[in-house]
């Protein structure tokens, strides 16, 4: 199986700041879930916007690799149609745009990039209702404006929804579980999990070893000071949870 | 530094160059000099074969005019104005009249073809009734037979003097007379042509009636008159679009509009103005000076604007609501642009006289670029509007940090019953907002247009359907030179 991201080395900042990643090498396959744990202050969020391509923050030293081409050359709407797909922390709200209206430019963009059609509203519609069922989000959040006074589990729900419907091949989630109550994450995970797919990788960022009950992983890193300090299977997680990252951290 | 900032900046270099009507048509016309004095006034009217009272008028108009200034309360930079540089007249050859569409030159149906207009066939197909006036005469009215047969007029300002003078007689400067201001009183004085429409009672408009305006001619300015009456129990939706060639030189626009709204009649009235609005560095574009007024006359008539005003380097213009039947509504629905170094003043003036009268105001300012959007708005509620009702929503969005946004709102209140609500925002297109659209894989471009589009919507709904695609479009094209 041919890798689907590769990091080599990789140290980034905030532009005009000090480096907050200090070489990270890491390797994902098609199929994989990864989790990347790790204290605040980490570099998790850092990793996450540097290979969304998020503006303001530039890579040093090192490369990223997606589906065998050099990531640093697309911009952040090219990463996106190409497939990378970041479920965010704090989802942002965009008022008078209909959820629905989003998705579907979004969705036609993406299907552009891959040489599909463009669907219309009655096809976009007929898609988003297959969709529904997966992840349990009412058809009313669809109808509101972007993000506009939805709930955090709510937030965090129609982020899973927007992945369920672009298909992406790398689904990053940035603190998918913080700010949910023990029912919000578990319809959450349930979502994820209904979208592993052995074409689909996927890393989730994290805090805590709570979100791993629900999703389990195939591998985990812990981060540290911007580097990967430990990686291993699920036990891994379970062991931090025990210990701390403390004694990791100083072993880096 | 704000990746936002930067992002405004690459697609505000990129749109240098697209406003796609800039073209110039060349076509034989009829001109005065440059110049206004009594003589010019005479000259147009004598053109036009007015009757005597229409000249008196004009005269006595022109005559305030001299006497007045221009106003300098605006939150406007302009430099001093040359009246006498500007030409008043200017007309295709051979149009002294409407004419069949087969008798138009085909220049200007290429034009307006350009345009996206339709004038011939087309326009059956669109539906929508068209009165084109290009430079200072009205060249082509469409579906003129159709409305007849329902008793509506629609014509040409001047076809309306010949054909209907006891209705202009009566209508004409009975909204916005002459004197009411510096250019009301220059255009009653210098106004070519226009358009009229008359909705006998009772009578529903069964189509959309639609004025396209543009300026063609170097050094000219436009001054068009329309006068909109809606009889009793009728109802109106009319459109109006307006574009320019690109031109180094200012041109001025001085346009009227007067809408009479007669017992249980409604209209609705409806711009996309796109003048030309400069280059980038503030060169050329239209000086938009115009006074549109609305009268409710009976009880429960209604009267609201729609305007998404993307073009001019200066727009002034405050379509206003005078509400003097019992229950009558006036609304004010506003989309404004600036960009780059364009500077609008532009609001409503809604005035209560009435007992149970009601308005509301949603105005939508964005601000890119060094452009300076100003928003000025009065609610006037006077003793005898018992129970007087206004709502007021006044948001600016703010693209990038050398524009700037500016609210200005009046209310006074002379009856105690009255109830008036203002609200006002101003947020910026942020980073975040930015990020996130992209990495659902939206282009910068598409990205800046879906956010500003959010924006505007409540003010874009209000658009008949195929005007709001063009608005939507337009948004588009003005923040590619601002916003994508």
């Amino acid at each position: 199986m041919t890798n689907l991201l590769e990091i080599h080395d990789l140290h980034a900042r905030i532009v005009g700041g000090r480096d907050i990643l200090k070489g990270i090498n890491l390797t994902i396959k098609a199929g994989e879930v990864h989790a990347i744990m790790g204290p605040n202050g980490a570099g998790k969020s850092t990793l996450s916007s540097v290979l969304a391509g998020k503006p303001g923050y530039e890579v040093t030293l090192g490369h990223v690799l997606y589906q065998g081409h050099e990531l640093a050359s697309l911009g952040p709407d090219e990463r996106a149609r190409q497939g990378i797909f970041l479920a965010f922390q704090y989802p942002v709200e965009i008022s008078g745009v209909n959820n629905m209206y989003f998705l579907r430019a979004a969705l036609n963009a993406v299907r552009k990039q891959r040489g599909e059609a463009e669907l219309d509203a009655a096809q976009f519609l007929k898609a988003v209702k297959a969709k529904l069922s997966l992840l349990d989000i009412s058809e009313d959040l669809l109808k509101r404006a972007v993000n506009v006074g939805f709930s955090g589990g709510e937030k965090k729900r129609n982020e899973i929804f927007q992945m369920a419907m672009l298909e992406p091949a790398l689904a990053i989630l940035d603190e998918t579980d913080s700010g949910l109550d023990i029912d919000a994450l578990r319809a959450v995970a349930n979502g994820v999990n209904r979208l592993r797919d052995p074409g689909r990788a996927i890393v989730m960022i994290t805090h805590y070893q709570r979100l791993l009950d629900y999703i389990e992983p195939d591998f985990v890193h812990v981060l540290s000071d911007g580097k990967i300090v430990a990686s291993g299977d699920k036990t891994l997680a379970m062991d931090l949870e025990e210990r701390g990252y403390a004694h990791l951290a100083s072993a880096a | 530094m704000s990746a936002t900032l930067d992002t405004v900046e690459t697609i505000l270099a990129a749109g240098e160059d697209n406003y796609k009507y800039g073209f110039v048509t060349d076509i034989d016309v009829d001109e005065l000099p440059p110049g206004l004095n009594e003589d010019t006034v005479r000259f147009i009217s004598a053109t036009k074969a007015e009757p005597a009272w229409l000249l008196e008028w004009r005269l006595k108009a022109f005559r305030r005019w001299q006497g007045m200034t221009a106003p300098d309360w605006a939150k406007l930079k302009i430099a001093p104005i040359d009246y006498q540089a500007s030409t008043y007249y200017s007309a295709p050859k051979a149009a002294s009249g409407p004419k069949s569409l087969d008798e138009i030159d085909p220049e200007l149906l290429k034009t307006y073809e350009k345009l996206g207009i339709p004038l011939g066939e087309r326009a059956a197909l669109a539906g929508i009734a068209v009165d084109a006036v290009f430079d200072s005469v009205s060249v082509a009215t469409t579906f003129k037979d159709t409305l007849a047969a329902q008793g509506i007029i629609f014509c040409s300002f001047g076809d309306a003097v010949r054909e209907h003078p006891e209705l202009v007689q009566k209508y004409l400067g009975s909204v916005v007379p002459p004197g009411d201001n510096f250019f009301s009183a220059l255009n009653s004085a210098v106004f070519s042509d226009g358009s009229f429409a008359y909705i006998p009672p009772g009578i529903r408009c069964p189509m959309e009636l639609s004025t396209y305006f543009r300026i063609n001619a170097a050094k000219s300015g436009q001054f068009e008159r329309t006068l909109l009456i809606a009889d009793k129990g009728a109802y109106v939706s009319y459109l109006e679009g307006c574009t320019a060639p690109q031109r180094d030189e200012n041109q001025l626009h001085a346009a009227v509009v007067e809408l009479v709204a007669q017992e249980d009649a409604e209209i609705k009235y409806s711009t996309v103005q796109n003048w030309y609005p400069g280059d980038a560095e503030g060169k050329g574009g239209i000086y938009n000076f115009v006074t549109k007024r609305g009268a409710c006359r009976g009880a429960n008539a209604k009267i609201a604007w729609t305007q998404v005003e993307t073009g001019s380097a200066i727009t002034w213009k405050y379509p206003s609501c005078i509400l003097e039947g019992e229950n009558s509504v006036g609304e004010f629905y506003s989309v404004a642009i600036t960009n780059h170094m364009q500077q609008a003043d532009t609001g409503t003036k809604m005035i209560h006289i009435g007992r149970n009268t009601r308005s509301t105001i949603i105005s939508k300012g964005i601000s890119a670029g060094r452009g300076q959007n100003t928003y000025r708005g009065a609610v006037k509620i006077l003793p005898g509007a018992e129970n007087a009702r206004n709502y007021t929503q006044c948001d600016s969005l703010l693209i990038g940090k050398t524009c700037g946004a500016h609210a200005i709102p009046y209310i006074d209140s002379r009856n105690p019953s009255a109830r008036v609500e203002h609200e006002a925002t101003a947020s910026k297109v942020s980073d975040e907002q930015m990020f996130y659209c992209q990495q659902r894989g939206l282009t910068q471009e598409d990205a800046l247009s879906l956010i500003v589009n959010g924006f505007c919507k409540e003010v874009l709904k209000e658009l008949p359907m195929e005007f709001a695609v063009e608005a939507q479009k337009l948004l588009a094209v003005s923040l590619e030179g601002s916003v994508g």
